[in-house]
Formats: structure tokens, C-alpha cells, sequence
């Protein structure tokens, strides 16, 4: 599995409404379900996000208890790439722009 | 009562598989059983929770879904494959232990959504009278197998 990775380059600044909508953060949520055990749920955090078993914890427990949980932003392309991740996992992901 | 987990690490990094003749025959056939179904009836409902949607927007799930579709399920049919051909070793590599986590888990995605498991499903316990004791019991065994394995992962 790939991973991106930024390089500097030059990029014309964008300028209007549309180009700020555009480039507006994508979030990717976790959704509570009943099948995915809370053990399961760190595993794939820590395994995909690289987070520490304390702050994978804390994800888990977030959606456990509110339904659901942001566990990372990005380009369209950067929250697309973690979703299909999380889906290839079973775990409930869904993306949004923020 | 002492219940030993269904696999062990050892100290060389591998993975002791400690499953009897019955269990490790239930983890060839159901795989395989899956596997079965994926191909042959992809738009099965029970289905729906290996492939959930990414987007609200119907054309942009569109889109998500010609990206990565095909790969999504050549990621399950793989994990499927992976626990079926291995399931009858003595060791296991720490690689070959996740892939029976993304299988264990995808089975255990498709029975519970047959199932119409919640969280308060198994608070009282099976009911033998139940019509669906058998695959809520083996549900259950799936669980516990998959929860056996985290805690020798973690």
C-alpha cells in the first residue's frame, strides 16, 4: 500500500469563492455499529493511523459512546484513501467536507 | 473454568494455532462459503456491510465505488482464502494472523447483519428455543476467536 507523500511545488494561488470551498478540509467519521468489537475497532486504529493504544483507545471510546468519531482530515484524495482503508477493515467510515 | 486462548505467541514471533479438528473444519467451510456468495451473489443484503457507502452524495458514491470496488473485494476474497488455507497449520506469521482478523471479521459482519445483532443481543444468554440458536451460537464462537487473537496481537 502506497502512501503520499508532500513535495513542495509551485502551485498558481486560487483565488475566489469556488477555489475556497474547494479546498476546504475533508474529515473522515467512524460510525458506532454493533458487530465490530471495541477491541477490533483499536486494533484498526492503531494499525492504519499509527496512533498509540491511549489515543486509538480514545477514538474507540468516542464512537463507542457518541455515535461516532473524526479520525482524519485531509485532501479529498488523502480522506478517500483512508476510508477505502477503514472499509477494507469492516469498520463503518464514512467522508464529509468539513 | 480455565478456557486456554485459541492462539499463543511464541517466543520466535510466530503464532501457535490451538484449535481442534472441529473448529479448524468450521474455519475452512465457512470462508469458502463466503467466498461462494461474494462471487455469485454480490448484491446480497448481508453483503452490504463489506461494502459500506463512503459518501452521502449519490454521485460521488458513485465514483468512490468505480475507485476502489474491485479492490475492496479482492481485500475480502483474499483474507478469506488466506484463513482457509492456513487454518490447518500448527504456526501462523504475525501477516497471516491479521488476514484471519479481516476474515473473522467479515464472517462475523455477514452472520450478525443476518442476524439482526444489536448490542443487547447476547446480555440474556441463547435461548435454545430460538430458531436461529445454532448461528447465533456460532456467532458467538466467532467473537470469541477474534477477541482471542487482539489480545495476543495487542
Amino acid at each position: 500500500m502506497s502512501q503520499t507523500i508532500a513535495v513542495p511545488v509551485e502551485v498558481d494561488v486560487p483565488s475566489g469563492e469556488d477555489e475556497t470551498v474547494r479546498d476546504k478540509p475533508w474529515i473522515v467519521i467512524v460510525w458506532n455499529d454493533p458487530i465490530n468489537l471495541m477491541s477490533y475497532v483499536t486494533f484498526v486504529f492503531q494499525k492504519l493511523f499509527g496512533y498509540g493504544k491511549e489515543e486509538a483507545t480514545r477514538l474507540m471510546l468516542e464512537v463507542h459512546n457518541d455515535g461516532k468519531s473524526v479520525v482524519s482530515s485531509g485532501t479529498r484524495e488523502k480522506a478517500e484513501h483512508d476510508v477505502a482503508r477503514l472499509h477494507a477493515h469492516g469498520l463503518w467510515a464514512t467522508m464529509r467536507q468539513d | 473454568m480455565f478456557v486456554p486462548r485459541p492462539v499463543e505467541r511464541l517466543e520466535d514471533g510466530r503464532f501457535e494455532v490451538r484449535l481442534s479438528d472441529h473448529e479448524r473444519a468450521l474455519l475452512r467451510g465457512l470462508p469458502a462459503a463466503l467466498d461462494d456468495l461474494l462471487v455469485a451473489e454480490p448484491g446480497d443484503p448481508s453483503l452490504r456491510r463489506l461494502f459500506p457507502p463512503a459518501h452521502e452524495d449519490a454521485e460521488l458514491e458513485a465514483e468512490y465505488r468505480g475507485l476502489v470496488g474491485a479492490e475492496l473485494l479482492d481485500g475480502h476474497r483474499a483474507s478469506l482464502h488466506a484463513l482457509a488455507q492456513t487454518v490447518d497449520r500448527e504456526h501462523v506469521s504475525e501477516e497471516e494472523l491479521h488476514a484471519w482478523l479481516s476474515a473473522l471479521n467479515d464472517l462475523r459482519l455477514v452472520l450478525g447483519t443476518r442476524l439482526g445483532v444489536t448490542e443487547e443481543t447476547y446480555e440474556e444468554g441463547i435461548d435454545e428455543k430460538d430458531p436461529h440458536a445454532d448461528d447465533l451460537a456460532l456467532y458467538a464462537y466467532l467473537t470469541w476467536l477474534q477477541d482471542g487473537i487482539l489480545e495476543v496481537l495487542a
